[in-house]
């Protein structure tokens, strides 16, 4: 009796589950679909269920842009970002998690309240400076804007990881001869390789869906693939099977990626909640 | 081999000072044990000499050498910590190798020393595996091995055998004992338990409230306690303490005491205490006889049979608990009268600011001490 009361619980807490992640990846799989349909079959309404696929939007989309152009930006911007902020963010934190002051509970809290200031708050003195600085439409700019608005969350991942790590083999590490370099790379960084890891991953993500100041501080030279996709919506009207067709380009390669690395992704952002 | 000097050591952290001033001169190949309730400051004191926390005032000295400001590989030092701290990600060899390699000696070399203390500690099977495969003893070992590969002047033991079960800290404790003999290097060891301390100890520092307490052997601190605090803390069951008040001095200069229903005459050599004057009768449970006819009367509240020794919790006529170890084979129940003799030679007396009063005569065991 109570065995077949929890079976039946399990399945419909399946059944709920399937059915939100169906939910939220629906619009994912109607683009992905949508980029096969001609433009008439993309706008239907009611939507056809059945279509006969067509490569046509794709080839527009590549015989307008280049896409290689963009996705290389956006690789070598989201990645070169993501190694500079754990660069600056791995002895950060290792400072705050176990060298803290009096106020490092407050510089933390602090970090992460500039997160929640709106980008748009900030355009212009940006702009100014990037203008000034002659990092308009460069990837060096784009990189050091990503890197430092994820700079945050990779401090305060970074740091609750290694909260997690016992000081007691620090110490050890210490005793041994170790040299705070040393100490850092040869004892830290392996043992909290799955964090740092995992930052990395969620620093990659945010950098490549980051859209605000990649538009309105690159044009041609270094936009990545979030420009791509604004470039289809353009204002000469909508189409939608060509939007669908390169946004489904855009966001392959992360997904490809995420999908992955979706293990690791999960540990570290469930990291400390459990146990 | 090294000797170990304390001078007035002091720790300060966030304006609460935690150490008090600490001195203490460890001799070559001794064996020092520091005891304490927790909080008393005995693993801050360690972890200052290790080189782990900052010395506020005062000067440590190792080999007649001022190492304050010394980083702790340098200093000689090797310590053994509670957790082990052992690197996960690492196998056994590689961590017994770590600090060898870091101090940039030749492969051949480590080899050869790793492979003479995995054959010491038996642990030569296990090279290649990693902590999280090995059983806590097994952890403990390479703690320890870890510790001696470097060959340290002087070794540190933070509480090594807290995180055992109550076997294999027996087993421990003999091997440590033993490898302490062969190894003859000075070593400091943090514990709680008293047991550790008593039988391991060359020498027992008993720290409280970030003070010294008393130093001394084993068996002084457990014969002959400075304070009320050092009697309380040493023994197992502690010594009985009753308040009692001065009587007066019997013409053989022994003292009368007198607590509750009990008087007992006491060998006291210090004069100077006035009739009358508060005090507190000490007497550890095995010096009270069972004795049909003693002059102490009791009710037995409890009885505690261990098998090898009997433990009485006995209710004295004015209330007081006290408890009685007597011999295995003791019959009395609980709710039965009792009747007891205390054995004056080795009764304590403290003042009322709880120091101890010399005795005229010593314990046999410490005369030569």
């Amino acid at each position: 009796m109570a065995r077949t009361s929890t079976r039946l619980r399990h399945a419909a807490t399946g059944i709920v589950a399937w059915a939100i992640a169906l939910w939220m990846f629906f619009p994912i799989l109607w683009m992905f679909l949508s980029g096969f349909k001609s433009e008439p079959d993309a706008i239907a309404t009611p939507p056809h269920l059945f279509f006969s696929p067509t490569f046509s939007s794709y080839r527009d989309v590549f015989a307008r842009e280049d896409y290689w152009h963009f996705a290389t930006n956006s690789i070598v911007i989201s990645v070169m970002a993501t190694l500079v902020a754990l660069l600056v963010s791995i002895p950060a934190a290792y400072a705050m998690a176990f060298l803290p002051g009096p106020r490092t509970r407050l510089t933390l809290l602090w970090m992460l309240s500039t997160r929640m200031l709106p980008s748009v708050g900030v355009l212009v003195p940006i702009y100014l400076l990037a203008r000034a600085t002659g990092l308009l439409d460069s990837r060096t700019g784009l990189i050091l804007i990503y890197m430092l608005t994820n700079l945050p969350i990779t401090v305060w991942m970074l740091y609750t990881f290694f909260r997690e790590v016992p000081v007691p083999i620090l110490e050890a590490g210490r005793m041994d001869g170790a040299t705070r370099w040393q100490e850092v790379t040869q004892v830290l960084m392996p043992l909290a390789l799955p964090g740092i890891a995992s930052t990395g991953l969620l620093s990659l993500i945010l950098c490549w869906n980051e859209t605000f100041w990649s538009l309105n501080l690159t044009s041609s030279v270094a936009a990545p693939l979030t420009t791509f996709i604004a470039s289809f919506s353009s204002p000469e009207g909508l189409f939608f099977a060509k939007l669908s067709a390169a946004s489904t380009l855009a966001v392959a390669p992360i997904m490809v990626f995420g999908w992955a690395s979706q293990k690791q992704l999960v540990r570290g952002l469930t990291f400390g909640a459990v146990k | 081999m090294a000797t170990v000097e304390l001078r007035n050591l002091r720790k300060t952290y966030l304006s609460e000072e935690i150490i008090k001033g600490v001195s203490l001169v460890i001799a070559e190949r001794e064996f020092v044990v520091f005891v304490g309730p927790s909080g008393c400051g005995k693993s801050t004191l360690l972890r200052m000499i290790a080189g782990l926390e900052d010395i506020s005032a005062g000067d440590l000295l190792i080999d007649g050498k001022r190492v304050n400001d010394t980083e702790p590989a340098r200093r000689g030092v090797a310590m053994v910590f509670q957790s082990y701290a052992l690197y996960p990600h690492m196998n056994v060899y590689r961590n017994m190798e770590f600090s060898l390699r870091l101090a940039g000696m030749p492969e051949a070399e480590r080899r050869q020393r790793i492979g003479d203390v995995a054959r010491i500690l038996q642990l030569e099977a296990y090279l290649d595996h990693k902590p999280g495969q090995l059983s806590g003893g097994q952890r403990q070992r390479v703690a320890i091995g870890r510790a001696i590969v470097r060959n340290p002047k002087v070794f540190l033991f933070d509480e090594p055998l807290s995180n055992l079960d109550a076997a294999l800290r027996g087993q421990m404790r003999v091997e440590l004992a033993s490898l302490h003999r062969r190894l003859g290097a000075t070593t400091i060891y943090v514990t709680h338990d008293q047991v550790e301390a008593m039988t391991m100890a060359d020498r027992i520092v008993v720290l409280n409230r970030g003070v010294v307490e008393q130093i001394g052997t084993p068996l002084e601190l457990y014969h002959r306690p400075h304070n009320l605090f050092v009697a309380r803390f040493m023994g197992s069951p502690p010594m009985n303490l009753l308040p009692a008040t001065i009587g007066s001095r019997a013409p053989d200069e022994s003292m009368q005491v007198r607590a509750g229903t009990i008087s007992v005459s006491i060998p006291i050599r210090q004069a100077g205490l006035e009739a009358g004057a508060a005090a507190t009768l000490g007497i550890r449970p095995e010096h009270i006889l069972i004795d049909p006819k003693g002059t102490v009367q009791g009710m037995v509240e409890v009885s505690e049979r261990l098998g090898a020794v009997t433990l009485l919790h006995v209710r004295l006529p004015d209330g007081q608990m006290i408890v009685v170890q007597t011999g295995g084979d003791n019959t009395n129940r609980a709710d039965t009268p009792l009747r007891m003799t205390f054995e004056e030679e080795h009764c304590h007396l403290f003042d009322a600011k709880g120091m101890a009063l010399p005795r005229k005569v010593d314990h046999p065991l410490l005369s030569d001490a």
